[in-house]
């Protein structure tokens, strides 16, 4: 079960629908315990695909160090990653299979010009994606 | 040698007794992570590919820069550095 706020799912929305029409990335960090996890900051990363940015993203590692850094200032973990489905439903890809790490929640949000569409998490189990829920 | 502390991401934490930092010892980053692989085995394959390289979807930062961007695995190390383990994100 993932938890997010409504400040925090405003923020990634806002992320989302500014970058549109190109795919948008970041990281979730927050706390976990058990099978909760809790969303508690969100972080926009530099998508550094260039080729193709409306259907791909290459999420820039110093982005993600950085939120890392401040993770542990905050006594939090990076909990997962987000990203953008410009114009597609938020359900993983076969690229985002491949590219995908255990124990990451992996948020997916559906934008289209009139705005956010959807907003789905998936876990990896195994070689597949799972839904998780969002409460 | 160096004593240097090397940051687990969550992903592979599972293999390392779910430890978020290592203290370990070496004068590069390669001797680290020698150390760090010789005691948690099942991180070597996620590390490196058969020829010992750094596979591409991991990437090491030593403080806040990219080994790629100094002297790579050779890179030298001094007491007290920092070796970040951070996983390549991409999908579609
Ligand atoms: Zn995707």
């Amino acid at each position: 079960m993932l938890k997010i706020s409504t400040p925090c799912q405003s923020q990634l929305h806002s992320f989302i629908t500014q970058g549109y029409p190109h795919e948008t990335c970041g990281v979730l960090l927050g706390k976990q315990n058990n099978n909760t996890r809790e969303i508690l900051q969100i972080t926009q990363a530099k998508n550094l695909n260039e080729e193709k940015p409306e259907v791909r993203y290459d999420l820039d590692p110093k982005d993600l160090l950085k939120a890392d850094n401040l993770a542990k200032e905050n006594g939090w973990e990076i909990i997962g990653i987000w990203h953008s489905h410009p114009d597609h439903p938020a359900k993983p890809s076969e690229t985002d299979r491949q590219g995908a790490w255990s124990n990451w929640s992996y948020v997916i949000v559906s934008v289209t010009q009139q705005g956010i569409e959807d907003t789905r998490s998936w876990l990896l189990n195994g070689e597949e994606f799972i839904e998780e829920e969002i409460i | 040698m160096s004593k240097v502390t090397i940051r687990i991401p969550t992903p592979l934490r599972t293999m390392v007794n779910n430890a978020d930092e290592i203290i370990l010892e070496g004068n590069t980053v390669r001797e680290v992570l020698e150390q760090l692989t010789s005691q948690f085995d099942a991180l070597n394959a996620s590390l490196f590919n058969e020829e010992q390289e750094l596979r591409h979807f991991v990437n090491l930062f030593l403080a806040e820069t990219n080994i790629k961007d100094l002297q790579g695995l050779d890179t030298k190390v001094n007491d007290g550095d920092v070796i970040s383990i951070i996983p390549a994100v991409a999908g579609g």
